[in-house]
């Protein structure tokens, strides 16, 4: 019984009992959404354009941000180093495209799927090999220093990472509303055969939508690597992505900002509320749990395209 | 030339749906067994057991489970690990809630332990689909992995939280706890390997295994020729879960000795599936195969790298992640239905052998 | 595609065959050194295994133990179980007489290997983690985790917090929270933080962080509202960088947040920059490259170049742990020597060595290692020895001590330790030794 006052009752009257902490919870949720998002981001990405469910986002993650201190570590400027590391990213999605998606055009998602995690097998050994695995600190002049508005303590880092986030957001989206090209990825995404067959270049599509990706990775790899280190658990961030995306739609970009919003939020007022009665530490599942009971009114995600099934 | 079956007629329905038509076939499978058996136990050292016999042959049954989910009835689940730890801990607690439990029970009971489980974790199966179900079934996996860490029941209550198994027997046999020879418990996991194959088999070719290859080939319309969705997958899940399930007290019992629930995390998961899918989705050879590759493909790049070629053990490890990954890649380019399709064709070809035209 | 699947097999087949070739045998001791120097844990796992790679090259430069040199066998890893097991399988038999001690360096490993040790009669030497009821020999003859364990750090650490706050009768009233890795390790201290709770009075609060830990927003709202006066963390890994980052993030005070002994290192420092300093860790070693022994090996190891032994983290924490397990190990070797002999050793050999073990004040000082850690003498019915464990805090740069050798409490954690092997007898059948010669 008292079992279930701590767990029905008992959090409601906490959280009334201190709305500033609460805001405070969900400040914290939110920025901490903001982050699975950017994760989230390159996965819909990819899945948009050529229907990949593309594991190795977080290793693309890490790769690129041990790259970019690597490249930091020989003395180069931040902006430039940054350009280079792009310019890796972008040698990169050649070579998938070229090496991996090419001879495995027309197979089944599950085995892209596989091949992908093959590619995250061998992007963990390289990074490894190439730039060593102590952490390594990652400092792009991000400020982080915090401060405190109406009795919440905010931090300007947080304020940054949702700023760099809209901005990469609104730019995707003018990038795929207004340009040739995102108009062609869009056309891609609706239809491989209809795209091919009005002229649009398939290759090319994937290598822009890879190196996109590859872009994401490293505004998401700057950021986490910022907060803990540039080392090889960043590239378990993949899994912070996964009930983002879920909830938001694979297909969908403004899904997965929304949807890291919920996750992160959920995630942290069921941690902080729900989580001593049950013995803490919930906050992993309780994000699938979340997002499984939005798919179980919407099976394809918020905003994923609904499924039209014809027999 | 060998391999030919020109002249081998059946006469007699029973011999038409034999598991394996082909006399060779048979010999084939008789002496790998023969020797699988009788020879290996006796030639086989500590290593080979515990590094590479047991441990594959626990994936193997691993993989023959959810290659039921997946291969048969098109259910991606990342959850195995969870179903998995469900086996292991519940067989722990029913060898330490009731110690004159025969052995065979343990297992039985494990596996429908985590049947249970999967029944209840398999119902989202019936709203959602593809990868949104197959990331959906990660939320079994954390959940019990977070449970079993988390409630000190189930470990009885031991500071440490490991749970070490048992010591039990079977004909005589010490086949758990640490006492128990390797060859006693590679005997074991071979045993059972052996009777879920033949149990498998005979699923997958009857009603039920067609009715989940109808739910996978395309669900709408199996449900449209009067196949039960509800039903069907609920099944597949219970079914495969069971064999999860005792895969799961097996690697336990069997293989690690003593785990905590580090060793059912999502990894584990994972790696059941690279297994299932590197050998050949829908296929029981394909689970054997795809366990062969994901644990011995590691160990001997580890042994070429450093034993022959006298590398860094941790150069030696970068660059085996590196081939493992180029290797996985490299044979979905070559063969994307997996080793299992590979194997097929090489006795396709056999059979043409030496004259194909 | 035929003939790339004939490529692929006539390669696997090679492959096959080429691994089946077997190291000759030699005279040298067998020593494996099970490492992580890759994977999610490898910043911790490198530099300990290049302190422990340096201390062997520095004593086989020396012409070995008493004449006797040491081979020491890299495996690799990765802190995953199932290639622990592997290795362990690999290098039993390794050599003339097999692997004479292994340093499992996870606790899922060393769970896997105490079971095996029973059969295969090799010891296993966990320092400073493992099974906290190895401790007790009688019951776990085969089983070493001198010089101390979680159990009695966290003891010390309590004592510690006792002594800043002017007596351990000020304790009562106050908070402490427990931030641990929610896994057998990180819950191994909390049966000790909950006794010494009921007995000082504090209020415990225990707040699990999962693996990996990258994300600990909520973890930090919640010790920003208890506003405890002070956080002990069992962290791991990325965890505790983020643990530092965030703890700051909230102001809370860097000194009274104190990290256990894998939470202490540089690598979990460093990456947090400025925001690190104040932070205190419980040790049971020095810190630094300022011992006599640290020259020998920056002259004899790297020729005098102090750029590449700083690659390879010279003095680091976790270095210097390298360092004592060696010291440890190979001061074992020579005491069993002294009893059977100036040869290569097996397993059992350094199962009486490691138990004979008496490394005092004085051998610390002709080592080189004068108060770097605190003598060790190991019996057959205490496997740990319950050491010392001293605070160090960040200064931005270096670990400094802040504290003198503090001791755990015997009269609390022993108990506890006897409780659970006796546990541990009854479930395994086993009957303790009586320890008094006859066994």
């Amino acid at each position: 019984m008292d079992f279930l006052y701590s767990i029905t009752i008992a959090p409601f009257l906490d959280i009334g009992s201190d709305l500033i902490f609460f805001a405070e919870v969900l400040i914290g949720g939110l920025s901490a959404g903001v982050m699975y998002s950017l994760v989230a981001l390159g996965f819909v990405l990819i899945y948009k354009a050529s229907g990949v469910f593309n594991f190795a986002q977080g290793v693309l993650a890490l790769f690129a941000a041990l790259t970019l201190v690597g490249i930091m570590e020989w003395g180069v400027p931040i902006p430039l180093a940054m350009a280079l590391t792009m310019v890796v990213m972008i040698a990169l999605a050649f070579a998938v495209e070229r090496l991996m998606l090419r001879p495995l055009v027309n197979q089944e998602q599950i085995i892209l799927f596989m091949a992908t995690i093959g590619l995250a097998y061998f992007l963990e050994g390289l990074g490894d090999t190439l730039w060593g695995s102590n952490v390594k600190k990652l400092d792009v002049g991000i400020p982080d220093v915090p401060f405190e508005a109406g009795g919440m303590l905010l931090q300007t880092f947080e304020l940054f990472a949702a700023a760099t986030a809209g901005v990469l957001v609104a730019a995707l989206a003018v990038f795929f509303h207004y340009t040739r090209i995102g108009r062609a990825l869009r056309a891609v995404a609706d239809d491989h055969q209809a795209a091919l067959s009005v002229g649009i270049p398939l290759k090319t599509i994937w290598v822009i939508v890879w190196s996109t990706a590859g872009l994401v990775a490293l505004v998401a790899g700057i950021m986490w690597g910022a907060k803990s280190g540039v080392q090889f658990s960043l590239s378990l961030i993949a899994l912070k992505a996964l009930p983002v995306l879920i909830l938001g739609g694979f297909t969908s970009v403004p899904g997965a900002i929304l949807g890291g919003l919920i996750i992160g939020v959920g995630e942290k007022v069921g941690e902080v509320y729900w989580g001593p009665p049950l013995g803490g530490a919930i906050e992993n599942w309780f994000a699938y749990v979340v997002a499984l009971v939005f798919l179980v009114f919407r099976p394809q995600g918020l905003f994923g395209e609904k499924i039209i099934e014809r027999v | 030339m060998l391999y030919r079956d020109t002249g081998q007629f059946k006469t007699s329905y029973a011999s038409d749906q034999a598991v394996f038509p082909i006399l060779q076939d048979r010999i084939g499978v008789i002496a790998v067994l023969l020797f699988a058996f009788l020879v290996v136990p006796l030639i086989a050292d500590d290593y080979w057991f515990q590094a590479v016999l047991i441990p594959f042959l626990v994936y193997a049954l691993a993989a023959l489970g959810l290659n039921i989910l997946t291969g048969y009835a098109g259910q991606v689940s990342l959850g195995t690990g969870g179903f998995m730890a469900v086996g292991a801990y519940s067989a722990y607690k029913m060898m330490t809630a009731f110690p004159d439990l025969h052995i065979v029970f343990v297992f039985i009971s494990a596996g429908l332990f985590a049947a249970a489980v999967g029944l209840v974790f398999g119902l989202p199966s019936l709203r959602i689909k593809g990868f949104y179900l197959a990331v959906a079934t990660l939320a079994a996996q954390f959940f019990l992995i977070w449970l079993f860490n988390r409630v000190g029941w189930f470990y009885n209550y031991n500071p440490s939280g490991t749970i070490d198994a048992p010591t039990r027997e079977f004909l005589g046999f010490l086949i758990t706890g640490n006492q128990a020879t390797p060859a006693a418990r590679y005997l074991t996991a071979l045993a059972m390997l052996v009777v879920f194959c033949l149990i498998t088999k005979n699923l997958v070719r009857g009603r039920i295994g067609r009715s989940w290859m109808a739910i996978r080939d395309m669900d709408i319309a199996a449900e449209i020729i009067g196949i039960r969705p509800l039903s069907t997958k609920l099944t597949a899940f219970a079914i495969s879960s069971f064999v999860c399930g005792i895969a799961g007290a097996e690697l336990f019992l069997l293989h690690l000795g003593s785990v905590e629930t580090l060793a059912f995390d999502i990894n584990l998961s994972f790696l059941v599936l690279f297994m299932v899918i590197i050998g050949g989705l829908g296929s029981i050879l394909g689970s054997i195969l795809g366990a062969a590759f994901m644990v011995l493909m590691p160990i001997l790049l580890t042994n070429l790298f450093v034993g022959v070629l006298g590398m860094q053990a941790v150069t030696a490890k970068h660059l085996e992640f590196m081939v493992l990954g180029a290797l996985i890649i490299l044979f979905l380019v070559v063969e994307p239905n997996g080793l299992a399709r590979l194997w097929q064709i090489l006795k396709e070809k056999l059979r043409l052998w030496p004259f194909p035209y | 595609m035929r003939t790339k699947g004939l490529v692929l097999a006539v390669a696997s087949a090679a492959v096959i065959a080429a691994s089946l070739f077997a190291t000759p045998a030699s005279a040298d001791i067998t020593l494996p050194s099970l490492v992580y120097r890759t994977g999610a844990y490898a910043p911790n796992g490198v530099p300990f295994a290049n302190g422990v790679r340096d201390t062997i090259a520095l004593i086989n430069a020396k012409g070995g133990i008493n004449g006797v040199k040491i081979k020491l066998i890299e495996c690799e890893t990765g802190y995953k179980t199932d290639v622990g097991v592997e290795c362990y399988e690999k290098l039993k038999n390794e050599g003339e007489r097999g692997a004479v001690v292994f340093n499992p360096l996870s606790t899922g490993i060393t769970y896997q290997l105490i079971e095996k040790t029973w059969v295969d009669k090799v010891p296993v030497h966990s320092m400073g983690y493992g099974r906290t009821a190895a401790a007790d020999g009688r019951v776990f003859k085969w089983t070493f985790n001198f010089p101390t364990t979680y159990w009695s750090q966290a003891s010390a650490v309590v004592k510690y917090i006792g002594q800043e706050e002017g007596g351990m009768d000020k304790l009562k009233g106050k908070k402490i929270a427990h931030v641990f890795h929610n896994s057998p390790y990180g819950k191994e201290a909390n049966p000790t933080l909950e006794t010494l709770a009921q007995k000082y009075g504090y209020e415990l609060i225990l707040l699990p962080v999962d693996h990996p830990g990258q994300e600990q927003k909520a973890t930090w709202l919640q010790v920003r509202r208890a506003k405890p006066d002070w956080v002990f963390m069992s962290g791991w890994g990325v965890m505790n960088q983020v643990a530092i980052k965030e703890a700051a993030a909230i102001r809370y005070p860097m000194d009274h947040f104190i990290g256990n002994w894998w939470s202490s290192t540089e690598s979990d420092v460093v990456p947090a920059g400025d925001a690190a300093i104040g932070y205190k860790g419980a040790t049971f070693h020095g810190a630094g490259a300022n011992w006599p022994m640290h020259d020998e090996i920056l002259k004899t190891v790297y020729g005098g170049d102090r750029a590449k032994a700083g690659e390879n983290n010279f003095g680091e924490a976790l270095y210097n742990r390298g360092i004592v397990n060696m010291v440890y190990t190979t001061e074992a070797m020579r005491t069993a020597m002294a009893k059977f002999g100036n040869k290569n050793l097996n397993g059992e050999e350094m199962q009486w060595g490691l138990e004979n073990l008496d490394l005092t004040a004085a051998r610390l000082k002709e080592l080189g290692l004068e108060d770097f850690t605190k003598p060790v003498k190991v019996t057959c019915e205490d496997h740990e020895t319950m050491g010392p464990v001293r605070i160090q805090q960040w200064d931005g740069k270096k670990w400094v001590f802040v504290s003198d050798w503090i001791s755990p409490m015997r009269d609390v954690v022993r108990p506890q330790i006897e409780e659970d092997a006796a546990a541990y007898a009854k479930e395994k059948g086993i009957t303790p030794r009586k320890c008094d010669g006859s066994d």
